[in-house]
């Protein structure tokens, strides 16, 4: 399931609903983004995600059907935040459910190098020195084209 | 065509989107990019370095030599930074 939202998740909530009533599940694994304060060289007071509605989704759906081709998954989850949010506020959460704890663990891992690269969103940074557009890491690419590589 | 902006592309340019008729001359997304290049102001701005920016038509990401028609939703953005 994908959810792109302005709203805060419960982090306990979303992971206990993920493989409530499927006994065949052996481990949920999770990734949780926060929002850091220093991205870069200045303290970040705000950070502001954009994003290409409809298109997002869109993409989100497809890694997250591609993570369930390439792992046995009993149930995954992508929810990503958009709008203004502050240190310490959450960004995304991954979450999958698997009989066994490798799958679920490659599986969230390659979910949250994906949609790094792949899913359209954007942020900017409120800074002392004004807002600033963040770069896109190189070290993000190489931790997504391993994926395909592996493929 | 509608066209949409993000980021700093948008903020460059000025708006978030608009509707264009397909420009005589024009056939594919590189053809589309040095279009809007001649435009001049901020348009010449946010793609004065066109290497870096990324396209997508009807929602999929495409290269430069993708074919573009009047019916279609053109986005343009810098590299994502999702996450």
């Amino acid at each position: 399931m994908i959810r792109v939202q302005r709203e805060d998740f419960d982090i306990g909530r979303e992971l206990d609903r993920l493989a409530a009533g499927d006994h065949s599940v052996g481990g949920v694994a999770s990734f949780i983004g926060l929002v850091r304060d220093m991205g870069g060289p200045e303290p970040v007071s705000a950070l502001t995600l954009e994003h290409y509605p409809g298109m997002t989704e869109k993409k989100l759906a497809e890694i997250e059907a591609e993570a369930n081709r390439r792992w046995p998954l009993s149930a995954s989850l992508i929810v990503h935040r958009y709008g203004r949010l502050e240190p310490g506020d959450r960004i995304v959460l991954v979450a999958t459910a698997s009989p066994h704890r490798e799958a679920a663990l490659a599986a969230c891992h390659f979910l949250i190098d994906w949609l790094k690269t792949d899913a359209p969103f954007w942020k900017s940074e409120a800074t002392p020195e004004g807002e600033r557009w963040v770069a896109a890491r190189t070290e993000d690419d190489a931790a997504a084209r391993r994926w395909r590589e592996e493929q | 065509m509608k066209l949409l902006y993000f980021a700093w592309l948008r903020v460059r340019i000025g708006h978030a989107e608009e509707d264009l008729a397909l420009p005589a001359g024009v056939h594919d997304v590189a053809g589309l990019l040095d279009w809007l290049r001649g435009r001049g102001g901020g348009y010449a701005e946010a793609l004065r370095d066109v290497a870096v920016v990324r396209v997508a038509v009807n929602q999929e990401y495409v290269g430069r030599d993708h074919p573009i028609s009047d019916r279609d939703e053109v986005a343009i953005f810098p590299p994502m930074t999702g996450g």
